[in-house]
């Protein structure tokens, strides 16, 4: 067992940036998730559609352990991580955002990107002030400025519009490096003209860094993702290239055809 | 302040700025160090060294609630039991314990005790959230209490201790009015100092941000059950701390030291002072100190604790941040005041932000 482990371990490594098992999640009697087998290589961006209820977010919380599976393993870069908490899951590169904005009204922009950058460092409990010259100082100006937010950044988090809190959640799921990102709907409730800007983000992102996104809008999912998973009824449906799944005419029926907000 | 903080361009200093000295922070820390030269012993000893003991009593849970969300009641205990150790470690008059322990030894091993006394209450509690914080530490208060009461090998039971007595240091005896009201001034003022700083900290920061969303900080990276547990430790540093100069004020300690009236009144002083701002803690303590010596002069001694109540009611009903918010709001509409600026700042950022129709997209 232990032997096997460590070389799915070692074939993992560099290849998958995350893999499902067999992954259910039960609310009461009700099916979430049934039996999920889902692999993603690294580097790879996936977007997953599927209506309303399909489950996608249940899946999002079960990978980063917000809501932990009921049965099934999940593997982080080939590290089996099912009965770590979420901020071991964090520690590892996984990054994420919620589809309702989860933010500190409290807090100040800038301050808030500072803590998503100090969160997978040491000295998180540094009783000190950060410096001008600290490193994650520097990068959460940068990530101020990379979701347009600069002209708010000393601003209380809970005076931002709607569409500034979608960006803020994108800026802390891209603090600290990660090495993969789950984006839940980001796009929901950007203007046409923030839409675009979030595409051009989200291409930029270093190669190396996989993202699985939620996405309604069918513009942005196939110009950022390499791949597509359909989802329906808790069940992966349908997984192919974003070609693939536009010609297929199930999706068309199930999908595309109605019931698409 | 706050519209100056949210403009301010200084985004992370590394030290204190001086340009933020306000003329009032200057006006009230000379008042506060020419107090005993134009006031009686009462009101130096009884008023004013009570009034910042209990002000750094309530400054601990002021830390706790104000940025951490969590209402704790057993900072008190942290308190009394330091009282306790001082008396059981040092020396007491009552004969039953009382170690002898040289000052030097006694006062630090009885904070760092309560230090971790506070850190262990902590561990208990944080699991939980909201009202369900302030009934596990509301049981271990109770606890505390009739555990001290009813144990006589170590706490001497219904008596407690008497006889306890500050050091005599520098050929000065540190319980006269004067000196020890500086040693308080001192205490607490440090104490006010390091809170004020480290809430800019990045523990501080990440403290404000568990208390307005522990979700998103779990997937921020952080171990927000330890975060929580390293505060009630430093809030039982202060606590604990408060606790030495309370039994040496008193001269004595007992079980109702830390009885469980005493331990809402902790909560009275915070709440009623304010949350928000460390000053919070001790205008209320302020308050209530005064209250308690002249409101006998009024009305019965048993009407106390409903005037005590009414005004927790009346404050709590007109304004939710306590005194200090009573004057944050007032400030504006004082003309002196060269940093009055009403609230409108926040409407022209609202309205400079974001185009109405940004917001009504919906996928
Ligand atoms: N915390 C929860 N408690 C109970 N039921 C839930 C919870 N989260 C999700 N569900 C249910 O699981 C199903 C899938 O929900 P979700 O994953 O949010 O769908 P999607 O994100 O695809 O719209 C829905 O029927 C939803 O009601
Ligand atoms: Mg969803």
């Amino acid at each position: 067992m232990t032997a096997t482990d460590a070389l799915s371990r070692l074939q993992g490594a560099g290849r998958h940036a995350l893999e499902l098992e067999a992954v259910s999640r039960y609310f009461g009697a009700l099916v979430a998730l049934a039996d999920i087998n889902f692999t993603l290589g690294a580097g790879e961006r996936r977007a997953v559609l599927g209506s309303n209820g399909a489950g996608k977010t249940t899946l999002f919380n079960a990978i980063s352990g917000d809501f932990p599976p009921t049965t099934g393993r999940v593997r982080l870069f080939g590290e089996d991580v099912t009965d770590l908490p979420v901020h071991e899951r964090i520690r590892r590169g996984l990054r994420r955002t919620y589809q309702i904005s989860l933010l500190f009204g409290g807090l100040r922009v800038i301050d808030s990107i500072y803590l998503a950058c100090r969160g997978v460092s040491r000295r998180r409990f540094s009783l000190r002030r950060a410096r001008r010259d600290d490193e994650a100082i520097h990068a959460a100006e940068t990530l101020v400025g990379a979701v347009n937010l600069e002209a708010v950044q000393g601003d209380l988090v809970s005076t931002l519009s709607h569409g500034q809190q979608r960006q803020l959640e994108i800026a802390l799921a891209l603090a600290g490096a990660p090495r993969l990102a789950l984006l839940d709907e980001p796009a929901a409730g950007l203007s046409p003209s923030e839409r675009s800007d979030l595409v051009e983000i989200l291409r930029s992102l270093p190669r190396h860094m996989s993202f699985i996104i939620i996405e309604h809008d069918m513009d942005v999912a196939l110009r950022v993702a390499d791949n597509v998973t359909m989802m329906h009824n808790g069940r992966i449906f349908k997984e192919g290239t974003p070609t693939e799944i536009e010609g297929d005419s199930e999706v068309q029926e199930l999908y595309l055809g109605h019931g698409r907000g | 302040m706050e519209a100056r903080r949210r403009r301010g361009h200084g985004i992370f200093s590394g030290g204190i700025a001086w340009s933020d000295l306000h003329p009032g922070t200057v006006a009230a820390v000379v008042f506060l160090l020419a107090w005993p030269s134009f006031t009686s012993d009462f009101f130096t000893f009884q008023i004013g060294a009570y009034s910042l003991i209990l002000g750094t009593i309530a400054l601990s849970l002021m830390l706790l609630a104000g940025y951490g969300g969590m209402v704790s009641l057993a900072q008190l205990t942290v308190a009394g039991i330091t009282a306790y150790l001082v008396a059981i470690l040092g020396d007491n008059s009552v004969g039953v314990m009382g170690l002898g322990w040289p000052w030097w030894l006694t006062v630090p091993a009885a904070i760092l005790a309560g230090a971790v006394l506070g850190a262990l209450i902590g561990a208990i509690s944080v699991r939980t959230e909201g009202i369900y914080t302030i009934m596990i530490t509301l049981a271990i208060a109770v606890v505390s209490f009739f555990f001290v009461r009813q144990n006589y090998v170590l706490f001497n039971g219904w008596t407690g201790f008497a006889g306890v007595e500050p050091p005599t240091l520098f050929g000065i005896y540190w319980r006269d009015p004067v000196p020890f009201y500086y040693l308080s001034l001192l205490v607490a003022g440090g104490f006010f100092c390091a809170v004020a700083y480290v809430s800019r900290s990045t523990f501080g920061l990440g403290l404000q941000a568990i208390r307005d969303n522990p979700r998103r900080m779990r997937a921020l990276g952080f171990d927000v059950a330890l975060h929580r547990i390293f505060a009630f430790f430093l809030a039982g540093l202060i606590a604990a701390t408060a606790g030495v100069l309370l039994v040496w004020f008193n001269g004595r300690v007992s079980p109702g030291t830390m009885g469980v009236e005493a331990s809402i009144d902790i909560l009275v002083i915070a709440v009623v002072g304010g949350l928000r701002h460390p000053i919070g803690p001790f205008l209320g303590a302020v308050g209530f100190v005064l209250l308690e010596n002249f409101a006998i002069d009024l009305i019965d001694r048993e009407r106390f604790n409903t005037v005590i109540g009414l005004v927790f009611l009346l404050v709590v009903l007109f304004s939710p941040d306590g005194l200090l918010g009573l004057w944050n709001r007032i400030r504006p509409r004082l003309r002196f005041d060269r940093n009055a600026r009403p609230v409108a700042g926040r409407a022209t950022m609202d309205a400079a932000g974001q185009p109405a129709s940004a917001r009504q997209s919906t996928s």
